[in-house]
């Protein structure tokens, strides 16, 4: 299990909201720091793919669980 | 490897057409890019500080659920844009959807650069004054200068 230094509730938001707070957050965390992310935007799913591949922070982990997308993601 | 680029024209200017633009030069933003947005003939009401102003309606615009399916007829009679509007902006809010305000501020913070074309600023007599801070004004020249360089441009 991947262990965060800070997570980011995007509960109740919608597109693109979760994507920009992640940016937000990510930029107060330093590099090889992990952010978890709970969302509820099923969207969010392959944004969250795309956000990593397009910026190069890698996704470690996702998972669902009743009705909620959480997310891990380290700061390059 | 350069920053990639994306150019904007935003021409519409209700509330439910200003999302796009401002949708996607955050996100943009957010994933690296360096974004401009040239603001022409209705999207320039998008620049205004207060944007309490933009309507969605439902006149002309068959393609809007409505909650009662109704004729276009009715659709005239006063009060039916405001009912829409609100309808609107209160679905916005439960189904957490940024309002424009914030997703422009977003924009902002992100330093994505704002044209307001001048030919239309001066066509329909808008007070620049009455524009947020930061914003630019220029010709299709300009825009050009940015969107020749772009990876995507994209016509809103």
């Amino acid at each position: 299990m991947v262990q965060e230094d800070q997570v980011l509730d995007a509960r109740g938001l919608n597109c693109p909201l979760p994507i920009l707070r992640t940016k937000k957050a990510l930029g107060e965390l330093t590099s090889g720091q992990v952010l978890k992310i709970v969302a509820t935007d099923p969207g969010a799913v392959k944004d969250f793919e795309a956000f990593s591949k397009q910026t190069k922070n890698p996704l470690l982990e996702h998972a669902e669980a009743s009705g909620e997308f959480i997310f891990f993601i380290q700061k390059a | 490897m350069d920053e990639k680029k994306l150019a904007i024209v935003a021409t519409k200017g209700t509330l439910d057409w200003g999302y796009p633009p401002f949708i996607l030069a955050s996100t943009a933003a957010a994933l690296g890019y360096s974004v401009e947005i040239f603001f022409t003939f209705y999207g320039l009401q998008l620049l205004k500080k207060d944007l309490s102003h933009l309507r969605v309606s439902p006149l002309g615009n068959p393609a809007m659920p409505m909650p009662v399916p109704m004729p276009t007829l009715m659709m005239v009679l006063p009060g039916m844009e405001g009912m829409a509007t609100s309808m609107m902006k209160s679905k916005m809010k439960a189904k957490g959807v940024a309002s424009l305000d914030e997703l422009r501020e977003l924009c902002v913070e992100a330093e994505v650069r704002m044209i307001a074309c001048q030919m239309t600023v001066d066509l329909f007599e808008f007070d620049t004054a009455d524009f947020i801070d930061g914003i630019e004004l220029g010709g299709a020249a300009a825009f050009f200068e940015f969107a020749g360089e772009s990876d995507i441009t994209l016509f809103i």
